[in-house]
């Protein structure tokens, strides 16, 4: 090979490489980015984090929407869990307050963390939750058990076609967990 | 494969130091080939404990569990250590032959990127014999089967993708520097081979999608060993991500397995037609084309995670337009053959019959691009049957194909014209009594990746199963033919076939250790 040829080729193989390390890095941008087209698009059904409320909200129109509640153990997970009012009507920006129970059956602490779905997917980003026990992971004692709440309202530019939409929580047990929110920030 | 160039003058190392030291790009395409062919029979003995499991209902010969370190061992070994070596040996061999080059690029890091693979499959093999077993999750992997869990092995698993992913890197960047920067003079890019071409745009993909591949396994590394929450629900994160990042590298994957093919296939018939290949310049904006769309089509293989209709609907229409620049190669193929001169020698038949059954596979991969439909298709031996057909008698007949091209070339002898045809016929019945009533079984509604099946599937899995025992079986053929004609032959003349074209026709046969050390002269090369 030529001089040129040479100095050519490491050129070349130096803007591959930096393609390369590009593509490991978009792999891992594509993490956030899930997320971020997660939050536009509802796509999996989770709901957006803790709501702050500038003022109280106030329902609007006659329209109800029927809002149904959901509680299952994720695999490995058997704390008693199940949602104290399974299902409310509420009007578009009426505020609700729910609650779920969970406890725990074993002699030993434990500590349980939910994570919310909603069906259909497209309604999740209409939830919006002012207090949710999902913000906070739940240590329960041996024995113990526990009311947690949710204060939620629906926003009101949620589509006509939406009549009824279901929260469901899935218990995960992460007492063997270090740092559970290491990787990513919970909703 | 190269013995015969023992007493060439600036030949060879003598001895194991010349397999393991070479730079030469024809000693690394031949190694790259022989691990690939290792391969494929390593691969091909997990198919038959499949297909031997599956030959009749109830369990028969093995647990369920190591059921699935079949199916998913299998998947690995064909995909990374037969198909793809496979293609990156023809690619050493030949690519600086036909461009004129010298050797490639960068020869040092062409013999590390070899020498990595042994080490990757020796690897991965090694769980088979460890007490947590082989990877038992599928070759995709899913998230949290292969996180929360996985047998403890899933480590090795992991590095091994890890090495692979590696030595893939190093050969896409080795062929784009050589194929950009060491043509001869007069071989403008658009007078280059269909094959150098494919090449370069398929090793554009690797190095695109290789490095995501390296990033999801990393990714599973931190979930299992350090407490990360990437596919972790309770930790926040999301297992339809994993399928995400999966298929942003897995569908393009699917191209860089076959894009080669199409590089192979339009050598072939052109040269068994005596004819110049129809519509060069459309073959060339037809696989950039697939190339590009292959990356914006990866949720297809999703569609029933839940996704929003925008998105079924985006991911289903752009799927079905990769068949508009597919079924233009189609169409060129057919064109080059119509009124040609055709004979049909053993490549020409694998050719042939790759245009045939690989076309059967695309329409039924049409059919699973329509999103209602792939609900019902979802997961069922229907998958199956259509990923074998573009593999099998896709990728893997163009490699025989090539194979059997290259050959004379390669060892300087005749292949037996009539062994070799008796394998390409048994090859040709076996792989479509195997893989054809598979179709009917997946619209019957049979899952794949099961051990056992329901009563209503019997006949059609033996069916199948022989299918696969004689597929199989006459493989062995090609061991035959390749080592007879490594031993001796008919001579083979330069040339070698009457029809074929391009510059490493003209150098004799076997190929000089060292070829186009000074460049051909530009008149030799010729719009193909």
């Amino acid at each position: 090979m030529s001089q040129t040829s040479q100095t050519s080729t490491k050129r070349l193989v130096t803007k591959l490489l930096l393609t390369v390390v590009g593509m490991f890095g978009f792999g891992f941008a594509m993490v956030p980015l899930y997320d971020v087209i997660c939050d536009i698009t509802g796509l999996n059904g989770k709901t957006g984090g803790q709501v702050v409320q500038e003022e109280e909200a106030k329902p609007v129109g006659d329209r109800e929407i029927t809002v149904q509640f959901l509680a299952q153990n994720a695999a490995g997970m058997d704390w008693e869990f199940r949602a104290n009012d399974p299902q409310v009507k509420v009007k578009p920006g009426e505020v609700k307050v729910v609650s779920y129970y969970a406890g725990n059956r074993h002699d030993y602490a434990m500590t349980g963390q939910a994570i919310p779905s909603v069906a259909p997917n497209e309604a999740a980003q209409y939830l919006k939750k002012l207090e949710c026990f999902c913000f906070q992971e739940q240590v329960l004692q041996a024995g113990e058990s526990v009311d947690m709440g949710i204060r939620f309202f629906i926003d009101e530019s949620i589509p006509e076609h939406i009549t009824k939409l279901t929260l469901s929580y899935s218990l995960f047990d992460i007492t063997d967990y270090e740092k559970p929110q290491a990787a990513v920030t919970l909703n | 494969m190269s013995a015969a160039h023992d007493d060439h003058h600036h030949g060879p190392a003598k001895g194991l130091s010349r397999w393991l030291f070479t730079t030469n790009h024809k000693d690394i395409g031949t190694l790259y080939l022989w691990f690939s062919f290792a391969m494929f029979f390593l691969g091909g003995t997990f198919a038959m404990v499949i297909r031997a499991e599956l030959f009749q209902p109830g369990m028969q010969l093995v647990e369920p569990n190591f059921f699935n370190q079949m199916t998913t061992m299998h998947g690995l070994v064909m995909v990374f250590g037969a198909v793809m070596p496979a293609f990156v040996g023809l690619a050493n061999w030949m690519i600086p032959m036909m461009i004129g080059a010298p050797d490639m690029a960068l020869p040092r890091m062409n013999n590390w990127s070899f020498w990595m693979l042994p080490f990757a499959f020796a690897m991965l093999s090694s769980t088979l014999f460890m007490d947590a077993g082989a990877p038992n999750f599928g070759w995709t992997f899913y998230a949290p089967l292969s996180t929360t869990y996985a047998p403890e092995t899933v480590t090795f698993f992991i590095f091994a993708v890890h090495v692979m992913g590696a030595s893939s890197i190093m050969g896409a960047i080795n062929i784009i520097a050589t194929v950009l920067n060491m043509r001869a003079p007069g071989m403008t890019l658009m007078k280059m081979p269909l094959f150098v071409w494919t090449w370069l745009i398929t090793a554009y993909l690797l190095i695109a999608v290789m490095p995501v591949l390296a990033g999801v396994v990393t990714m599973m590394l931190f979930d299992v060993h350090f407490g990360t929450s990437f596919f972790n629900a309770a930790g926040g994160g999301d297992p339809v991500l994993f399928q995400h990042v999966f298929w942003f590298f897995g569908h393009p994957e699917v191209y860089i397995m076959i894009l080669p093919a199409f590089g192979v296939v339009s050598t072939i018939i052109p040269a068994f037609s005596r004819k110049r290949l129809f519509g060069y310049g459309s073959m060339v904006y037809a696989s950039a084309s697939i190339a590009f769309l292959s990356m914006i089509v990866w949720a297809h293989h999703m569609f029933t995670v839940g996704m929003p209709i925008a998105g079924e609907l985006f991911f289903m229409y752009a799927t079905m337009l990769i068949s508009v620049p597919t079924g233009v190669k189609v169409f060129n193929w057919a064109a080059t053959m119509f009124k040609g001169s055709l004979s049909f020698e053993t490549p020409m038949l694998f050719a042939i019959a790759f245009v045939v059954l690989f076309t059967i596979g695309g329409f039924t991969g049409l059919m699973l691009a329509i999103t209602p439909a792939d609900f019902q298709y979802h997961d069922t031996y229907f998958v199956v049957a259509h990923f074998h057909y573009v593999l099998v008698p896709g990728a893997v007949f163009s490699i025989m194909a090539a194979v059997y091209y290259w050959l004379p070339k390669w060892t300087g002898y005749m292949y037996d014209e009539r062994l070799a045809k008796l394998h390409f016929w048994l090859s040709f019945i076996g792989v479509n009594v195997l893989f054809f009533p598979q179709h009917f079984l997946g619209l019957a509604g049979m899952p794949r990746r099961i051990p056992d099946y329901a009563l209503q599937f019997a006949d059609f899995n033996w069916i199948s199963s022989i299918g696969g025992f004689l597929f199989g079986a006459s493989q062995l053929i090609m061991l035959v033919v390749v080592i007879k004609c490594i031993k001796g032959g008919k001579k083979a003349t330069a040339q070698v076939w009457d029809g074929a074209k391009g510059l490493e026709w003209t150098v004799e046969s076997p190929a000089p250790y060292h070829t186009f050390t000074t460049p051909p002269n530009p008149d030799l090369i010729e719009t193909p």
